[in-house]
């Protein structure tokens, strides 16, 4: 397989942007560690979570302070947003959506949704056809999907700048409190998926893939010695 | 191999030290520049992407938060405040000064004959947490049309009587803002006179920004055509202070 120098372009700016913007969201979430339902909510006793506060190796700056947290997470915001935009343009203009990440109706079978899990369980990576196999085309849709424009639909709800134009936007959200809410979660469920994303390319040639998302390239990704793939021919459809 | 190694450690090692450099950065003059440079873009792309005067939404009656949580300053001890308290804010005056062809010294009865707004609207602190509450008072461009504002003010600061640890209690606004039919001088909380604790006798309302724009204890408001000399030079007292960004639609 092959990324286009499009994907590669973003990947990495997009990481340094998440990884900012992660890092300096927590810091603003020290600023008020409670979250709400609705659209108002401003003491513990109204919160559906009270978040644990983070330490300063987990933020950035790596001491509290709401002010610098903010410049890095609004700087950070516009790479972010501006690079899903560009990326999903030439996804869907170079065809890398339509080929490699929208899954096919097949794929929905729960035969084949077994099979898919049954084969990653068995640490067994490699796959005939297509370059991203059903559980790949799921994650990577989750996040291009939901989790990724989510973050910045709801981003723009609780910015009450934006409000007096997206006030349907909040509304659909559930108001402000909940957006900030979702808005949270979604980065919690965006680092989940980097955690898995990077045990994945450990797992399956790390040095190739480093190479093939920053070079380009054709590479394949290959089994770690333990894998125990269904047959010794690799025939495993 | 060995280059590829060599490529890793470079990615690896220039993202620790992008992260251990980010507070050298933010303090330098570039970064400072950078980040003033950030909230003049999110600025106007809030600003292209909205109507000059669209309305922050407005809430039912029924929507308003069960209290109203006072921050910042919430009980003033100097310069004569708590004696404005004991007499309920009789001697209190607001004044309308700086670049207008007739400034203005008004008492709370004039203000309350002026044509009122009344508005409920959630305040969101740059914390994080948001209350629903309804507002009342004139309209800030009552006063400005009344002290007839020169062509020349940019800006219209909001002067204060609160002191913090660094000095008095300020904030400013430009003229899209000050102009905007919800940006009122409240006088009233949920029907009643302005607690202290929310800013008494006189707060500004700025519905389409966070909450430290909302200057409390206002005794008046100053056009001026640049914030250069006001305090140091940021436009509030957080922006001078706390590092907080001068726009807070975001």
């Amino acid at each position: 397989m092959r990324h286009l120098v499009s994907t590669r372009l973003w990947h990495w700016i997009n990481l340094i942007a998440i990884v900012i913007l992660f890092m300096s969201g927590l810091n603003i979430s020290n600023a008020h560690p409670y979250l709400y339902w609705g659209n108002w909510g401003f003491a513990p006793e109204q919160a559906w979570l009270a978040v644990p506060r983070f330490p300063g190796w987990m933020t950035i700056p790596d001491f509290y302070s709401l002010a610098k947290a903010r410049d890095w997470h609004l700087l950070m915001a516009l790479p972010f947003a501006f690079g899903l935009l560009f990326v999903w343009i030439a996804m869907l203009w170079n065809g890398h959506f339509r080929r490699d990440l929208a899954t096919r109706k097949r794929e929905w079978r729960w035969r084949a949704i077994k099979a898919d899990v049954v084969q990653h369980l068995r640490f067994d990576f490699g796959h005939e056809g297509g370059k991203y196999n059903f559980l790949q085309k799921l994650a990577y849709g989750s996040v291009f999907g939901v989790l990724l424009p989510g973050m910045i639909l709801t981003g723009l709800a609780i910015s009450p700048g934006m409000e007096a134009t997206l006030w349907w936007l909040v509304d659909l959200l559930g108001g402000r409190q909940s957006a900030r809410s979702i808005h949270f979660l979604f980065a919690w469920a965006i680092f989940g998926f980097f955690v898995l994303h990077v045990a994945l390319l450990l797992l399956t040639g790390p040095i190739g893939h480093l190479r093939a998302m920053t070079l380009g390239g054709d590479h394949e990704p290959t089994n770690p010695p333990f894998a125990r793939p269904r047959h010794e021919n690799g025939d495993s459809a | 191999m060995s280059i590829l190694m060599k490529r890793r450690s470079v990615l690896l090692g220039s993202g620790a030290l992008m992260l251990g450099a980010c507070s050298k950065v933010h303090d330098s003059k570039a970064g400072e520049s950078l980040f003033g440079a950030v909230d003049d873009w999110h600025k106007g792309l809030q600003r292209s992407l909205t109507a000059r005067n669209a309305l922050a939404p407005e809430f039912a009656p029924e929507d308003i938060s069960p209290f109203f949580r006072g921050n910042g300053s919430t009980d003033p001890q100097n310069d004569g405040y708590p004696q404005h308290v004991a007499e309920g804010f009789a001697n209190w005056r607001f004044t309308v000064g700086g670049l207008v062809e007739r400034p203005l010294s008004l008492t709370l009865d004039q203000i309350m004959r002026l044509p009122q707004r009344t508005q409920i609207t959630r305040h969101d602190c740059v914390e994080g947490w948001s209350a629903i509450g309804q507002w009342t008072g004139p309209q800030l461009s009552t006063f400005l049309d009344l002290a007839r504002v020169r062509d020349a003010a940019k800006f219209i600061v909001f002067r204060c009587a609160d002191d913090y640890t660094q000095g008095r209690y300020y904030e400013s606004v430009d003229m899209v803002d000050a102009f905007h039919p919800q940006t009122i001088i409240a006088h009233r909380l949920n029907g009643e006179p302005l607690p202290v604790r929310n800013g008494a006798p006189l707060r500004a309302r700025v519905e389409r920004q966070l909450g430290y724009k909302h200057a409390k204890y206002l005794t008046g408001v100053e056009a001026v055509a640049s914030l250069d000399d006001i305090g140091l030079g940021k436009g509030g007292y957080w922006e001078d202070h706390g590092g907080y960004q001068w726009y807070a639609g975001m």
